[in-house]
């Protein structure tokens, strides 16, 4: 019999090299990540500032780049941002301090961990480029930040809302100036609520194997010309 | 078998013990409900951790087939009574508001938990306050979530109430329409007046702004 220290098992890291995790980090300050300076040596002034946070680095950036940044970091060689991890906002309870939309990307062949923040003032509208073009994860992160918070995602495909029903009228939950109970007495909000009608939108035809076809990979396209069956 | 008639004064059944075996006198009303009531056949519609609570109860300790509901109903169509577990948000209400719809009557629904009966914590734009405020309730199960005893304790009293019922009244069979404007059961200021906050959820009246 082998003793239960000695089995190796087949495809187990090294000790050394397995991640380990962090202690002792510092609340703020401490060695940001190397990324934050690429990204400030090549786009110059659309990166504001660059703070670390628990050890994570966040860079503050121009909401108009924020698509090319996300396109470079995600092909750069040196980079290789392939994973984005969320998508979201933060609104704060004082008037003056602007809007953030906040970008969290991970890249897992150089293990780092990078969030981008853009800073939408209140008074204009919410608007930032769709990053939906390089990470097609985005889109349904992209309409859940629209549907809560209003932030427009110019060049998403579909940006409409995906928690709340597509004819819901009293605005964008999430924000301060959003009241806890809605804006609506509660007989209006189910009035409105049950005609809403789902089946006229979800329809058993609209979502049938046939017509999405031509949509569907091709292993599975095969897969179902041999003659499978879908299971309906 | 439990098949025991009240006895009534006014009238006298004469048997003749020798001429057949095996037979036993009774009201419809009591064996329809009678039979009824033991075979109901629930229809759960579980959305959050009281729908836990009621696989506790189906399963083999409290053993809900020995009130006869062993046989979930996954078709609405088969099923007698309408199990809500757990909480409603509004976008599923006229799911739910559906599939009442679909059951055939007479049909019963049970309101499990503290959200399905009032909305529970959830005092917010997302959620019902009540599911009573979209389809009648017959009853309700406090809890949050309720034991499987108290579900139990709640079928029970569904089935005293069906025990109760008789063939005469014909409100069992007929469908409640509702109102055609607003597609409510209940006048709005009712909606209203039952889903006010209480206790702790009257402070969180502000708007943060």
């Amino acid at each position: 019999m082998t003793p239960t220290s000695q089995i190796q098992i087949a495809g187990s890291a090294a000790p050394h090299d397995a991640p380990r995790t962090p202690t002792q980090i510092p609340h703020r300050g401490g060695t940001p990540n190397p990324s934050a300076e690429a990204l400030r040596a090549r786009f110059g002034d659309a990166v504001s500032r660059v703070d670390v946070v628990w050890g994570e680095t966040t860079v503050v950036v121009d909401a108009a780049r924020v698509r090319d940044m996300v396109a470079w970091l995600h092909d750069d060689a040196g980079e290789r941002y392939d994973y984005l991890v969320d998508v979201t906002a933060v609104e704060f309870r004082d008037l003056e301090q602007p809007l953030e939309v906040v970008w969290h990307l991970r890249s897992l062949p150089y293990r780092r961990f990078l969030r981008l923040k853009a800073l939408l003032p209140k008074g204009a509208p919410l608007e930032v480029p769709s990053v939906w073009p390089v990470h097609k994860g985005a889109d349904w992160m992209e309409r859940e930040c629209f549907d809560m918070f209003g932030v427009r995602f110019e060049g998403h495909p579909d940006l409409r809302r995906i928690l709340m029903w597509e004819q819901y009228k009293e605005g964008f939950p999430l924000r301060k100036d959003f009241p806890l109970r809605g804006r609506f007495s509660r007989a209006e909000q189910l009035r409105q609520a049950l005609a809403a009608n789902p089946e006229a939108r979800y329809s058993m035809e609209e979502i049938s194997v046939v017509e999405a076809f031509s949509d569907l990979p091709d292993e599975m396209r095969q897969r179902l010309a041999s003659g499978e069956r879908t299971g309906e | 078998m439990g098949l025991i008639a009240r006895p009534d004064e006014k009238q006298v059944v004469t048997v003749d013990p020798g001429s057949q075996e095996g037979w036993v006198t009774t009201r419809l009303d009591f064996l329809v409900n009678w039979a009824r009531a033991n075979s109901m056949w629930p229809m759960p519609f579980g959305t959050a951790c009281c729908a836990i609570e009621f696989m506790a109860t189906a399963a083999s300790k409290y053993d809900l087939a020995r009130f006869g509901m062993e046989r979930l109903s996954y078709s609405p169509r088969q099923a007698d009574v309408l199990l809500c577990a757990g909480r409603v948000p509004l976008k599923l209400a006229p799911v739910i508001r559906r599939i009442y719809q679909q059951m055939p009557q007479p049909k019963w629904v049970i309101a499990m938990g503290a959200c399905a009966s009032t909305g529970g914590m959830f005092d917010n734009y997302a959620v019902v306050q009540g599911i009573d405020t979209i389809i009648p309730v017959d009853v309700y199960v406090p809890g949050c979530p309720p034991r499987p005893e108290a579900l139990m304790y709640g079928i029970m009293m569904l089935q005293q109430k069906v025990m109760g019922e008789r063939l005469r009244d014909e409100s069992l069979r007929h469908e409640i329409v509702p109102d055609p404007a607003s597609q409510l059961y209940i006048p709005p200021s009712a909606i209203d007046e039952l889903s006010e906050p209480f206790g702790n959820s009257v402070h969180q009246t502000r708007s943060g702004l």
